[in-house]
Parts: C-alpha cells; structure tokens; sequence
C-alpha cells in the first residue's frame, strides 16, 4: 500500500465506499482492525494486572459497556482470576447493605487485604437512567489505594444484578483483589441470581417490627449461605434472629426443593449473625464466618459452586453467539424465513429451532478472529 | 457509537451540610436518563477524584455551597488532570458570584449553573459536550 507498490498489485481503492465494496480489502480491514482491538486489550489488561486503577476502570467499563474491547479484555482477564473469594450481599432496600460492605471493608482492611465492591442499583425502566447512591456509605474508604469501589447500573437485567456484573468481579479478581464484595439491588424475593455469581451468599434482615418474621422471604433465605440480621441496635433484632433460625431448622431441606438456582448444592443450614453496621459491632465475627464458609465449602461445594458459575456465563455468551451467526450474511435469510414461518403457523416452533441449529451445523463457522491464528 | 447512558458523578465539596440541591440534581439527571453516582457530603478533592476515576464517569458535577469554592474546584480540576482524566467534563453548581466565573473556566470548570438553572438545560449541556465513549 505504500507508493513504492510493485506494478502487478492491483491498487486498492482508497475511498471507503469502495473499499466495502472490495471484499479483499474488507478482509484486509477487518484483520487489522482486531489487531488494533488486540494490542489495545493485551496494553490494557497488562496495566490493570500491574496495578493500574485507572486502566482496571475503562477496563470495567468496556465490559460494562459490551464494548467491541470487552471480549479481547475478558478472555486475557479470566485466566488470571479465580483467586478471589466473592461475597454476594443481598437483602431488602434500606437493610444497610452497604453501611455493611463498608463495616465489612473496614475489617478485611485491618488485615490488610485488598477489597473491591461492586455495588449495582436499578435503572430506570422508563428513561433508562439511574441514582448509584451506595458509595454514600463506602467514603470512609475513598482515599484508600486499596479499595476499589465500582457503581453499576442494573440496565433492565432482571435478578438484582446487571447482565456484566459477573465479568466485572472477574475483572476485579484478576486485578488481584482478595475479597469482592457484590452488592445486589434491595431485592424482593425471587432474584436470586447473586447465589449463581458469588462463592458466599449474605442474606440480610432489618430486625422486624411485627411480631412474626413474614414467611415471604423463604425465597431469599434458600440461597442463604449466612443470613444476617442487621441493625442490631434495634429492638427486636435478637429476637428477629431466634425466629430465623427456628424458621431455617424446620424450613431445612425440604423446603429448598425446586430452587432457583438449580444444581446449586445445598447450603449447610446457614448460620444467623446479628450486626450493628453502623458501629461495626458484630461485623469481625461476620467476616470470620464468611472465610470460614469459603474454607468449608473449598473441598466440598465449592467446585460446584463454580461450575454453576461457569455453566451460567458460557450459557449467555453461547445464547449471544448463536444468534449473532444466524444473523450472519450466511444465514439472515434462513432465518428471516424460519421466523416468519413460525410467525404464519406454517411451521411450529420445535421444529423451527432445529431447522436453524442444523442451519448453522451446515454453515462454515465464521469467526472474526482467533485467538492463535489472528486470522482464519 | 453506543448510546449508553452518560455516567455523571455528583459530588459535594467542601464542609457545609446541606446536600438538598445535589440530591435533587441527582434524581433530575436519572430522570432525564443519565446513570448518576451519587457521593454525598462533605468530599474532599482527593475523595472526589477518586470516585470520579474508579467509576470512569464521563461528568463531574460539583456543587457548592460554602463560598471555598475558589480553592476547592481549582483543586479539583487539577488533582483530575493529574490523575489522567483530562477528557471529563467539570461543571459546577451552587451559589457562584458572576465575577468569579472567568477564572474558574480558566482553571478548568467547563460551565457553572446558577440557582435558577433548569435541570432539562443542565442534562442538555451534558449531552452536547460530554466526552463520547466508545
Ligand atoms: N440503626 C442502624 N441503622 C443502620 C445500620 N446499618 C445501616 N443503617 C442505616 O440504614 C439506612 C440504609 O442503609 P444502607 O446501607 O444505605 O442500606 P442498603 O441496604 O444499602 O440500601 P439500598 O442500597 O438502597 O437497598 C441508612 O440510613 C443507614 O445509616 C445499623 O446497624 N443500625
Ligand atoms: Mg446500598
């Protein structure tokens, strides 16, 4: 390409239009394209192993993002996490979910272990925007080089997570954190997807003011690796915590049948802590049992644990990847057609998804690049 | 090339305690579609660097009350070009007196919202000038 070019290569066309035109030159562009990709993540994922905070921040927010850098990002990250211990903390709005991650930052920090948060709110369905108000509570911890503290917008993912929470505490591990801790949207019931993303699940409660603790948050409890109940200072939480636990005993085992978190091995009946994370009372004795549930569980349910994980992340890249090829130049028609015969009651819907999967048996994998080869 | 939402950091400097207009600012700007990091009172420049690095935000929104803010948004705009964050744009809100503004724009301050400043033409400066991410 360059002026001295030899006679017999034939030029390219220089204005774009053509040059989409010129399947070669598409190639051509394509390829050194991913390479720019490439040499930006491997530059990238290099500064935020060596400690970089800034490059680890763009680098969550390309995954956040789903920018074209996130898959080059996670696929040098993933390798290099899986050392962290992740603490998932849920529990209704206003529990003090985060006055509790700060408390329990404090702790990990008195040990000297590196801590990142990543603290997720709801966006809002309607305007899509989003008030990230947790890192109120975590500025205590502001100036600390050792603790990084990320806000995230739930963005219509349903579960109390966002879709990239997950590949965020694995960007947050690779960087070398000892513990991260997930903060879930002030969750209901049923959205339990935290237990799926974290090694150790806390389950918060605000001491009730009622006289029975509301049969309503079985569904949370069943993900419970330690349940907590927090605001110790106030009346009523000792009590709260002794119904819990009576509830627990007799709900054990049976009543965790039909979970949500399928293949999820069952917890060992889950402690009930009282805190004050206000004044950190209670908060030691917590993170003592949160590293002893990831010890327990390191022979035992942890590989599982991770398998889940595991099956639940490649589960939503394959679902992603799949319908890519079958918008592919490939197979859009195929496609198109199937669907609209679906649409018309031509063809019923079975019978539709194994026409497009032998429709992608029969057509050449088109990958953009590989990871060895650069190039197919 | 996305049209991710814009993610703004609304931060209060400085030692007075009242925080009622940053909070309403907050919830206007998620309103009009912005993810909007919320830090509450009495931040110092460091903290508010911090934050706005961690959380990669493409705004800064400082407001301010107590009369330092000579001091405190020059700081700031310093401490956020030294931290490599060049490319965020810093506004400021609060009580300003007009004279003060030519040298805070000097000092780094893309614009600074008086008291009766609509927050529509606030979320409308934002999204013409905000960095654009790619
Ligand atoms: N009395 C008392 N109040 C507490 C305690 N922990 C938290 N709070 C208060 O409870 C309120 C909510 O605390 P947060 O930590 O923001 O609760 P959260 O669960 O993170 O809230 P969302 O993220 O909005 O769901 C705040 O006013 C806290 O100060 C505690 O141990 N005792
Ligand atoms: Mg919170």
């Amino acid at each position: 390409m360059t002026a001295g070019a030899t006679d017999d290569e034939e030029p390219r066309p220089a204005n774009p239009e053509a040059r989409a035109a010129d399947p070669e030159a598409r190639a051509a562009d394509l390829e050194a394209r991913a390479a720019d990709l490439e040499a930006r993540a491997a530059a990238l994922a290099e500064q935020t192993v060596a400690g970089d905070r800034r490059a680890l921040a763009r680098v969550l927010t390309a995954v956040e993002n789903r920018t074209p850098l996130a898959e080059p990002l996670l696929r040098r990250l993933y390798p290099l996490a899986g050392r962290a211990h992740l603490v998932g903390i849920t529990g209704p709005p206003g529990s003090g979910k985060s006055t509790l991650v700060a408390a329990l930052t404090t702790a990990a920090r008195a040990a000297g272990r590196p801590v990142a948060v990543v603290a997720v709110d709801p966006s809002s369905p309607i305007t899509g925007g989003a008030l990230l108000g947790d890192r109120v509570r975590m500025q205590a911890h502001s100036a600390d080089r050792d603790v990084f503290i990320r806000s995230m917008a739930s963005r219509g993912h349903a579960g109390g997570l966002a879709g990239t929470t997950t590949a965020a505490a694995a960007v947050l591990d690779a960087a070398g954190f000892d513990l991260v801790f997930i903060e879930t949207v002030g969750t209901g019931q049923g959205e339990v997807e935290i237990a799926a993303s974290a090694d150790t699940t806390v389950v918060l409660e605000a001491p009730e003011m009622g006289d029975e603790v509301q049969a309503i948050k079985a569904g949370l409890l069943e993900v419970a690796d330690l349940v907590v109940v927090n605001k110790g200072d106030k009346p009523g939480a000792q009590r709260t915590a002794a119904q819990l636990r009576s509830m627990l005993i007799a709900g054990h085992g049976d009543a965790t049948g039909g979970s949500l978190a399928p293949g999820r091995p069952r917890p060992r009946q889950p402690q009930v802590l009282v805190t004050t994370a206000a004044t950190g009372d209670g908060v030691g004795d917590l993170l003592a049992a949160i590293d002893r549930h990831r010890e327990a569980a390191a022979g035992r349910d942890r590989g599982a644990a991770q398998l889940v994980r595991a099956e639940a992340q490649v589960w939503a890249i394959l679902a992603e990847r799949l319908r890519a090829r079958l918008h592919d130049d490939a197979l859009r028609a195929t496609t198109n057609e199937t669907l609209r015969a679906v649409a018309g009651h031509r063809l019923d819907p079975y019978a539709a998804a194994d026409r497009l999967l032998d429709a992608v048996d029969e057509s050449p994998a088109r990958r953009r690049y590989s990871r060895e080869g650069g190039s197919e | 090339m996305t049209d991710r939402p814009i993610k703004v950091l609304i931060a209060k400097p400085g030692l007075d305690g009242h925080d009622r207009g940053a909070k309403v600012l907050a919830r206007g700007l998620r309103d009009e579609g912005f993810e909007v990091v919320y830090t509450g009172l009495r931040q110092t420049p460091e903290m508010v660097v911090s934050a706005a690095l961690q959380e990669d935000v493409d705004v800064v929104g400082l407001s301010i009350l107590s009369g330092a803010h000579m001091t405190l948004l020059p700081k700031i705009c310093r401490l956020l070009r030294e931290a490599g964050l060049d490319d965020v744009l810093v506004t400021a809100g609060g009580i300003i007196p007009d004279e003060d503004v030519p040298a805070l724009k000097e000092a780094g301050v893309a614009a600074v919202f008086g008291p009766g400043t609509t927050i529509a033409s606030v979320a409308e400066f934002l999204r013409a000038n905000a960095r654009s991410r790619d």
